[in-house]
Order: structure tokens, then C-alpha cells, then sequence
């Protein structure tokens, strides 16, 4: 059986609905796991100090912030080529999810250079990236509710989406070009997360299963919930038409 | 196509077509910062080059929603799409008119609005060439970001919000090219990659913004 | 119970505080969201078939 039959609305509820109540199971043992152990059972770092503990937290959203884009950008892929409505949906159920991830990350990122900076926010090309980020996940929500026709919302937005990719991209290289000038030297967050990595590894990796699980169990809510009101749109429109015919 | 160029401009010309509204506003700004920031020469002369970027994306998003939007209401558009002239065609010389009409009178009054800032004439003369490099890309990147919104109405603050972070590569480099330049450093690859996003915004986003076009007529 | 957190006891309390405070809105929202979903197409089917 080819994947993409589960493109159909109908196997896409069932196979979801199937699935749901394992990876909610999985997201709340992994993040308990995961965020308890590192929480109260890691030690602090000499140099930052108990502050290290924030990675629990923030490397998993900012992780998950770029994914459900990535994912958005596949799934809008996906509508373009070959016109599966649950993808589009999915595009669309995604992108909330993202941005809060994104402001998780932009947050605790900010609350965790505090300490090292000085002040709540610092042009460190990470966190100027991730705010680039937050912007492109408005415009594109923005624009899903700004125009009528769903199917040409999905075409619209399926295009930003692949557009605002490339320029994000571009962005993340021109923001490193920009913050050259500033003469600071190895940014926080850079030399920080590659020093803590080793030393507090699994309990990490287990927050970041956590959130994925998250992710995923969210994503498929929301999806679900997209193609129940679009079916229910569907049907308020067929049956407008028929009795305006009768 | 050269015609439809011709009357894009005439219709930008025209009064009511808004072709002093980006320029009033850009003089605007460049007289209202001083105010703002002090008189300082050192203050104004670091922060001048950055303002009158700034000031010269947000003249060019002022004129941006008219671009497809005022032919769509009146069904010119329609008719546009449907004439032998390829999508891709109408998209280069809308923008083309643009850029004309807003971003080429935008690089000319910029370095003399560098004055206010006390800019040094050299330096004037890298902010004259970044901008006749970046403004193109502007008008391209805003004619996408018009295509997407043409259909909303008042899709101003639409238009805004999805094109502002498509400038940011532009913006940028352009701006660097004038601080690195006011610092004495190495200025090439600024321009290099400030150029090389001109060119493939106007290489690429022409098929973009027509199958745009295309979809929002179906 | 508490780790020492030291001198960043609030930093560190307010980012998880607020990390784990966004999720469960986001929870909540998704989770309602899809219930109310449910529920109205639900409702809608049964009135046609009558």
C-alpha cells in the first residue's frame, strides 16, 4: 500500500485517530523524562552556572521551530506537485505550532543570554535568525486567513512558503555577514551549545524526542481538525446549492 | 511588453498615481531622524546610511499594493493575462515601470538627503551605487509580495509584513557596502552578494509571480 | 527537593515557567479546537439526515 493513499482525507482520520493516543503517551513520558531529570538531576555548569539547564528547554524548540517549517515547506511541496488536500492542510495545521515553538526559543534564548550578555536581547546572529523566523511564520499565517478561497489560499501559500524558505535561508547568511562587523567574537550560543552537548547529552536527546512526539501529536490534531472543517464548509456549500436549485 | 510599460508609467505619472508619495515621504524621514537623534555630525554621519535605507525600502512598500490591485479591480487585469504577451512579460514590466517610477527617483534623492546626515561626498557616491543595485530587487521582491495580497483588500499591512523580511538580504548588504565602506574595509563582497541578489530576484521571481498571477485568476 | 539554582534561580524558573506555560496553551487551543471541529461537523451530519 503506497503512502499516499493515506493522502485521502478518509485513511488520513482513521490512520490518525489510530495513532493519536500513542504519541501523546510517548510526548508526555519522554518530556517528563527528559525535562524532570534534566532539571533535578544534572549538575550545573562552571561557567554558566545553573542557568545550563535552560537547554532543556530551548534546543528542543528552536529544533522543532526549524522543523515544522521544513515540514511545512514539504507539505507544501507536496500540494503543488500533486494536489493532496490533507497535505495542504497539514501545511496549514503546522504553522501555529511553529511559531510557538519559535517564541519558546526566542525567549529562552534571550532569558539565557541575560546572564552571559547583560541585557534581555543581544544581536546574536542565532537569536536574530530565529526572529527572522517568527516573522515568515505570521506573514504566512497571515496570509491563510486573509484570502476566501481555501484552494487558492493553499496555492498562495504553498508558494511563500517555498519562496520564504529560499530567503530564509539567505537571511540566516546575510544575518552572519551583518554581525561580522560587530566585532564580537564567538557568539554565545554557538560556543555554549557545543560545549554542553557532551556533558549533559541524554537527558536532552530525551526533551527533543519529547517535543518531536509533541509535534507530531499537535500537528496531527490540528490536521484533523482542518479537514473536518473543511468537510463541514463542503457540505454547508453543497447544500446551499441544492436548495437554491429546488 | 513595451507598451504595457509605457502605460504603467504613464499611469504612475498621472496625479493620483502616487509617484510622489514615496519620494514626499522618504524627504520626510530624512528631515524628521536629525530631530530625533540629535544634531551630532558623528551620530548622524554613523547612522545616516542605514535611515536612508530604510527610508528607501519603506517609499517603495508605500507604492507597492497599487501595483497589480487598481488593474484587478477593474478587470484590466483579466484582460492582461489573457493577451498574447507571456505572464512572465506583464510581471517584468510592471516591475520595471516600478522601479522607474519609485526606485530610480529614490537613488537620486538619497545621496542628496545624505546631506542631512553630514554624509561625506565619497560615501554618498557608494550609497548612489548600492541603491541603483537594491532598489531593483525592491520592486521585484514588492510585485511577488503584491501578487500574493491582490486579492485582499486592504492588503497594505499584509503586503508589509510578508515582504519586509523578503528585503532583509537587500537591505543588508546594501547597508554594508556603505558602513564598510565608511570604515575603509574591503567593500566586494558586499556588493558582490548585493548584486548577485538583484540579479537572481530578477532572474527567478518573474516565473514566481506569474504562476502567482496565474492561480489567483483561475 | 529543589536544585540549588544559586544566583539564576529566577532566570532559570521563569524560562521553564514559561516554555512549559506556552505548551499548555498551545494544548489546550489545539486540543478545544478539535473537539469544537468534531462536535460541529457531528451536529451539521445529523441534521441532514433528517
Amino acid at each position: 500500500m503506497s503512502l499516499w493513499e493515506y493522502a485521502n482525507p478518509q485513511k488520513f482520520m482513521r490512520l490518525s485517530g489510530i495513532l493519536l493516543p500513542w504519541v501523546w503517551t510517548g510526548a508526555m513520558a519522554a518530556l517528563s523524562l527528559g525535562l524532570i531529570w534534566g532539571f533535578f538531576f544534572t549538575p550545573d555548569d562552571f561557567r554558566m552556572g545553573s542557568t545550563v539547564k535552560i537547554i532543556y528547554v530551548h534546543v528542543p524548540a528552536a529544533l522543532m521551530a526549524i522543523n515544522a517549517w521544513l515540514m511545512m515547506l514539504l507539505a507544501s511541496l507536496i500540494w503543488l506537485v500533486r494536489r493532496h488536500h490533507v497535505s495542504a492542510l497539514a501545511a496549514k495545521a503546522a504553522a501555529p505550532i511553529g511559531l510557538a515553538m519559535t517564541v519558546i526559543a526566542l525567549a529562552t534564548g534571550a532569558i539565557w543570554g541575560k546572564p552571559m550578555w547583560g541585557a534581555y536581547w543581544a544581536w546574536d546572529p542565532r537569536l536574530t535568525s530565529f526572529l527572522i523566523l517568527f516573522v515568515f511564520y505570521l506573514g504566512y499565517i497571515a496570509l491563510w486567513q486573509a484570502i476566501d478561497d481555501k484552494d487558492l489560499a493553499a496555492d498562495l501559500t504553498s508558494i511563500l512558503c517555498l519562496v520564504g524558505s529560499v530567503f530564509a535561508l539567505l537571511s540566516r547568511y546575510a544575518v552572519q555577514f551583518w554581525s561580522q562587523g560587530l566585532h564580537q567574537g564567538a557568539t554565545f550560543s554557538v560556543d555554549a551549545e557545543e560545549n554542553i552537548a557532551d556533558v549533559f547529552w541524554l537527558p536532552a536527546v530525551i526533551s527533543m524526542a519529547g517535543f518531536v512526539l509533541l509535534f507530531v501529536a499537535l500537528v496531527l490534531v490540528n490536521t484533523r481538525s482542518e479537514v473536518q472543517l473543511r468537510r463541514l464548509v463542503a457540505l454547508k456549500r453543497w447544500d446551499r446549492i441544492a436548495e437554491e436549485a429546488a | 511588453m513595451k507598451a504595457l510599460f509605457w502605460r504603467d508609467m504613464r499611469l504612475a505619472l498621472r496625479s493620483g498615481g502616487g509617484f510622489g508619495l514615496g519620494l514626499a515621504f522618504y524627504f520626510m524621514l530624512a528631515l524628521l531622524f536629525p530631530f530625533a537623534v540629535g544634531s551630532d555630525p558623528e551620530v548622524l554621519r554613523r547612522v545616516g546610511p542605514g535611515v536612508l535605507w530604510v527610508g528607501a525600502l519603506l517609499s517603495t512598500l508605500l507604492t507597492l499594493d497599487r501595483l497589480f490591485a487598481l488593474d484587478n479591480e477593474d478587470g484590466a487585469l483579466d484582460m492582461l493575462l489573457t493577451a498574447p504577451i507571456p505572464t512572465e512579460g506583464l510581471v517584468l514590466a510592471k516591475a520595471s515601470a516600478h522601479w522607474v517610477t519609485n526606485g530610480l527617483p529614490l537613488c537620486l534623492l538619497g545621496p542628496t538627503l545624505g546631506l542631512f546626515f553630514q554624509i561625506p561626498l565619497a560615501l554618498s557616491g557608494w550609497l548612489l551605487a548600492a541603491l541603483l543595485i537594491g532598489t531593483p530587487a525592491l520592486s521585484m521582491i514588492g510585485a511577488f509580495g503584491a501578487s500574493l495580497t491582490l486579492s485582499v483588500k486592504r492588503g497594505g499591512l499584509l503586503l508589509m509584513l510578508l515582504v519586509l523580511p523578503l528585503y532583509l538580504p537587500t537591505l543588508i548588504f546594501g547597508a554594508e557596502v556603505v558602513r564598510r565602506a565608511s570604515e575603509g574595509a574591503a567593500i566586494g563582497p558586499a556588493l558582490a552578494l548585493l548584486s548577485g541578489v538583484s540579479l537572481a530576484v530578477w532572474a527567478v521571481m518573474p516565473f514566481v509571480t506569474a504562476s502567482v498571477l496565474r492561480a489567483s485568476a483561475k | 527537593m529543589m536544585p540549588d539554582l544559586g544566583k539564576y534561580a529566577f532566570d532559570v524558573l521563569v524560562a521553564y515557567g514559561l516554555s512549559l506555560g506556552i505548551l499548555a496553551v498551545l494544548v489546550v487551543l489545539v486540543v478545544a479546537r478539535g473537539r469544537r471541529a468534531t462536535r460541529d461537523l457531528a451536529l451539521y451530519e445529523q441534521g441532514r439526515k433528517r
